[in-house]
């Protein structure tokens, strides 16, 4: 063979959403795969390699799923350009894989019928073809090869059946080498509908109906969608979801805070005392650890997440919770970001690719960081700790828990009230139709569910690790220059460039009853929200925050702040946009620095706004 | 289909849950709202419903019973109400 022939090859897969795409890239290219983001555009890229028997290089492309190469969303104008070979950078495809759920073939076959137009040479891949057999569904391969022009295999990715088949096949297309020049155009709907019956011809002729069609989805469904009964299940799913984030994340988080104060500890032993000592133990170490602890919540709530979007729960809870979240102008699927942004408003963020029209998504990546992300209960555990009464209210409902509860409940209905004023008020506009597959349950696959988990955590570090580290040695700076004067005896911090901020804009917060300890520890606080915990710590003096520190904090906030004032500092955290790590994300989600601005602007005056409404009122209350 | 269109069939956004028929017409001037009616058609066109095609309704949400679960031949999709205005049914 010479050389030309065993030259690499590209390959990209085409299909419906929930057609089992996902799976035969994985069973095609196991962990050789690599997750980025096409150029210029926030669309996931995922790209792996195989060789063939034949010692061919395979580059494998897993395209967004569609419908229709008329792309409706960012996803999709991908996978259309991706097609066409008009991707920059992207050289176009040698061969395309049209793959198939086997027992849904008639909105796929359309698909295909635009694809020929595309002039590429491709292979149906039958996907799913035992769950087919199983219910006596037949398919004449030879007929339908015939008709599509196309050679046809069958393949159960899941099982890696089949597998070899498809990738001989698409390597005798590379050989073969034809293909015509593309003759593609965005079809009317009068040509959608030719295609249509076209595709229904086909059907009646090749394939013939199941004998013993799916009937455990529709007896599923029968519960999970009911109108009260389902909601009720999601109620509760959604409950030990949480249940589960926040209970079984605290020891390993537990253990990544005792790693990285011994990993601090460990390198202050070595370096030498100054300031390289402290950019690296108190900027870095300290700073890279305050969000890294998130990691285990965050892997938790993805697993669920996964396991939801691939047994097919995720759409179900889309459909019940479509209408609460249409009051405020948002689509179904904005649930899953808002759902996210209560572990931490960064992957909640990214989550929000899922959302096929532009402004909804940027509605909800603006009403993201409201939602109580789980940065902000240190602080709110602190105030509430120390300045609201241990008691219980109606005899047995924990007046403590209440607030904390009512604070999540504000967080909420502030991401709607937001979403609903950007949507309908401000862009004048209802949410996009909500049109949606509900795909027929299935079992998880165990080894794609930790593969995703895997690359999700991976790109969490990597975007988290990128945003936050500048950000981390920024806070650091400020905190820490200039150095106080000889024979200074206030805390350090006092002298910095945080302290004099702090001090210029006490002021300015005097109206929302903020001294000027408070006004010091928001600045740290921009690095993570709960890093202000810590930073009252310093400012006050009160040691080791990890240890003692907390009650001997929690004993002078009790006594030296009001009521009226504890409770503006929690209005202040509902709203603030106390994290510049989520506004460097929001910038990196939105390739632009005005969202970032206009989110940072709107959440600054709502904070300030209720932080006056609640001091004020409270003091009206007698609480000052 | 010209047979058809002489049918006036019934919105699929009036039916009730149980209830199945054939489509008769997918029109995208039935259901104005924020798209183009012909951008709304190609979008149902192109999640099955299409003229010809079998739809039962399956399941709808709590309040205003919307949106709705459909099957559609083989396939369930979930749409609102207000976008199944464009979908014409010959209810059996």
């Amino acid at each position: 063979m010479t050389d030309a022939v065993q030259a690499p090859a590209r390959v990209a897969l085409v299909g419906n959403p929930n057609s089992g795409k996902t799976a035969l890239f994985n069973a095609l290219t196991g962990a050789r795969q690599k997750v980025a983001n096409y150029a210029g555009v926030t669309v996931e890229r995922k790209e792996g390699v195989l060789t063939t028997p034949g010692g061919r290089t395979m580059h494998i492309i897993d395209l967004p799923g569609t419908y229709s190469l008329r792309a409706r969303s960012p996803d999709e104008a991908v996978t259309r350009d991706a097609v066409l070979g008009r991707l920059e950078g992207e050289p176009e495809p040698d061969v395309l894989v049209a793959v198939a759920d086997a027992t849904n073939l008639r909105l796929v076959l359309r698909l295909i019928l635009e694809l020929k137009q595309v002039g590429r040479p491709f292979v149906l891949a039958l996907n799913m073809y035992d769950i087919a057999q199983r219910q006596g569904l037949r398919i004449d391969l030879e007929g339908l090869s015939r008709e599509l022009g196309a050679p046809v295999v069958t393949t159960v990715a899941t099982r890696k059946r089949g597998i070899d088949d498809l990738v001989a096949a698409a390597d005798a297309l590379v050989i073969k080498h034809e293909g015509h020049a593309s003759v593609w155009h965005e079809p009317s709907a009068a040509e959608i509908r030719a295609a249509h019956g076209e595709a229904q011809r086909i059907m009646r002729t090749y394939v013939k109906p199941a004998e013993r069609p799916d009937t455990f989805t529709g007896k599923v469904d029968g519960v999970l969608l009911h109108p009260a009964a389902g909601l009720l299940i999601l109620g509760v799913v959604l409950f030990l979801m949480f249940q589960a984030v926040f209970t079984w994340a605290t020891p390993a988080a537990d253990g990544i805070e005792a790693g990285f104060k011994a990993l601090g500890e460990l390198v202050a032993g070595v370096t030498p005392d100054g300031l390289i000592r402290s950019l690296i133990v108190d900027g870095l170490i300290a700073g890279v650890g305050s969000v890294v602890v998130f990691l285990p919540q965050i892997l938790i709530l993805f697993f669920f997440i996964i396991l939801l979007e691939d047994s097919g729960y995720l759409a179900r809870a889309a459909f019940l919770l479509d209408r609460i979240m249409g009051f405020a102008g948002l689509h179904g699927r904005a649930f899953i970001p808002l759902l996210s942004s209560v572990a931490c408003a960064i992957p909640g963020v990214m989550a929000t690719r899922v959302i096929e029209q532009k402004h909804d998504r940027l509605t909800t990546i603006m009403t993201a960081p409201l939602m109580t992300c789980s940065a902000r209960i240190p602080v709110y555990a602190l105030i509430i700790a120390a300045l609201i009464p241990n008691e219980k209210v109606w005899g047995w409902v924990s007046l403590q828990g209440l607030v904390m509860f009512g604070l999540y409940a504000i967080g909420i209905v502030s991401a709607l009230l937001v979403s609903f004023v950007i949507q309908r008020l401000f862009w004048r506009r209802h949410s996009e139709p909500f049109l949606m597959e509900l795909p027929a349950y299935k079992t998880p696959d165990p080894g794609g569910v930790l593969l995703q988990l895997w690359q999700r955590a991976g790109i969490f570090i990597n975007r988290a690790g990128r945003i936050i580290l500048p950000l981390m040695v920024l806070v650091w700076v400020l905190s820490t220059f200039p150095y106080p004067p000889e024979g200074a005896t206030g805390p350090a911090i006092d002298y910095s460039f945080a302290g004099m901020i702090g001090h210029a804009i006490e002021p300015l917060f005097a109206p929302i009853g903020f001294n000027w300890q408070m006004c010091i520890a928001l600045i740290p606080g921009m690095a993570a929200r709960e890093v202000a915990v810590a930073a009252l710590g310093t400012v006050y003096a009160v040691g080791d925050i990890e240890g003692s520190g907390l009650a001997a904090l929690e004993g002078i906030v009790g006594s030296q702040w009001s009521l009226a004032t504890g409770l503006s500092f929690l209005a202040w955290y509902v709203y603030a946009p106390q994290c510049v790590a989520t506004l460097g994300v929001v910038k990196r989600e939105t390739n632009s620095w005005f969202w970032p601005a206009v989110m940072f602007v709107y959440m600054v005056t709502l904070a300030y706004g209720a932080s006056f409404l609640t001091f004020n009122v409270a003091k009206a209350m007698g609480w000052g | 289909m010209s047979n058809a269109d002489l049918d006036a069939g019934t919105p699929l956004s009036l039916a009730s849950v149980g209830l199945s028929g054939v489509i008769v017409r997918v029109d995208g001037t039935r259901a104005p709202g924020m798209l183009e009616p012909e951008e709304l058609e190609r979008r149902l066109l192109e999640m099955g419903f299409v003229e010809g095609a079998r739809v039962r309704v399956l399941h709808q949400g709590l309040l205003g019973g919307d949106p709705i679960a459909v099957k559609v031949d083989d396939m369930r999709v979930a749409l609102r109400r207000s976008e199944a205005r464009a979908i014409e049914v010959n209810f059996d």
